[in-house]
């Protein structure tokens, strides 16, 4: 898909980070607070490695950062990252309204040439 | 001002837009069915479109560029999942490679388009999904973790130019 050029790569990548519910729920606790990856696996119904792999993958994805102390590992969401989903998804909104701006306009275009003998085929619905 | 409401759900990765429109389903329809009515909305001035394949049928490949200011061309494709001219349409969006054809591991989105009557015009309902556990789990699997920071730090910069 490409709707601005280059930057909507970037914002699927950081998207599909956030695409499962675990890791959404990861983020959100962790924003309130720091929390330790074997607390994060108590809240969940999985093993302590399947909670490891999406803390993994959120840290990759620049969403939590994970600090060592002591035996523990702690996990904390990066809010700056979070405000970058949100501002990719309002890219997108952006995009759109561009796009229906320019729809209007094409529809626009069409009641200013109505004198004029067009041969377009899709004009015969409309008056 | 067509735009009627526009909904970011964050929690579901979803962008629904209502849009209103003084024209007959069938006109509105030809924006999208006719490719060189879709280049002139579907990309921005800066970064105009050029469709090449463009079957709207179930089944059906649409292949098309962008063309930044710079000459680069970045292309894309679509999948029509289903079409109901001139009612509705859905298809999926992708990524796709220098000759056009689309790069597997690469993220996929999936467009709903709906047209209805709507107080003697017409009313588009577009839902733009970003819906892919499973491609993500796929992009891992497949080694692509640097791409994924190499994105995000991409991002960075050019929200840091939007800052700015």
């Amino acid at each position: 898909m490409v709707v601005d050029g280059v930057t909507d790569e970037a914002v699927d990548q950081l998207f599909h980070a956030l695409a499962d519910t675990t890791r959404r729920d990861i983020v959100r606790r962790c924003v309130q607070g720091e929390a330790s990856v074997s607390r994060l696996a108590a809240a969940y119904p999985m093993s302590f490695a399947a909670v490891q792999k999406h803390v993994a993958v959120l840290e990759r994805a620049g969403l939590i950062t994970k600090e060592r102390r002591g035996r523990e590992q702690l996990v904390r969401t990066d809010p700056e990252a979070v405000e970058r989903a949100h501002q990719a998804l309002d890219q997108l909104a952006t995009t759109w309204r561009g796009r229906v701006d320019r729809m209007s306009e094409l529809l626009a275009e069409d009641a200013t040439s109505h004198d004029s003998a067009d041969n377009d085929p899709t004009r015969r619905s409309h008056p | 001002m067509s735009i009627t409401s526009l909904d970011k759900d964050f929690e579901n990765l979803t962008l629904t837009l209502i849009a209103d429109f003084d024209a007959p389903a069938e006109r509105v329809w030809q924006l999208w069915a006719d490719p060189r009515q879709l280049e002139r909305w579907w990309g921005p001035p800066t970064y105009p479109a050029t469709f090449k394949e463009h079957d709207l049928t179930p089944g059906g490949d649409v292949t098309y560029y962008m063309t930044s200011p710079e000459g680069e061309t970045h292309h894309g494709w679509w999948r029509i999942t289903s079409a109901n001219p001139p009612k509705s349409l859905e298809f999926s969006d992708g990524f796709a490679d220098q000759d056009g054809k689309p790069i597997a591991e690469m993220p996929v989105n999936t467009m709903q388009l709906n047209l209805t009557e709507h107080d003697g015009g017409t009313r588009m309902e577009l839902r733009s999904v970003y819906d892919s556990k499973e491609q993500m789990e796929q992009l891992i699997s497949m080694g692509m973790e640097e791409g994924l920071r190499l994105s995000v730090g991409q991002m960075d910069a050019l929200l840091a130019d939007d800052g700015e």
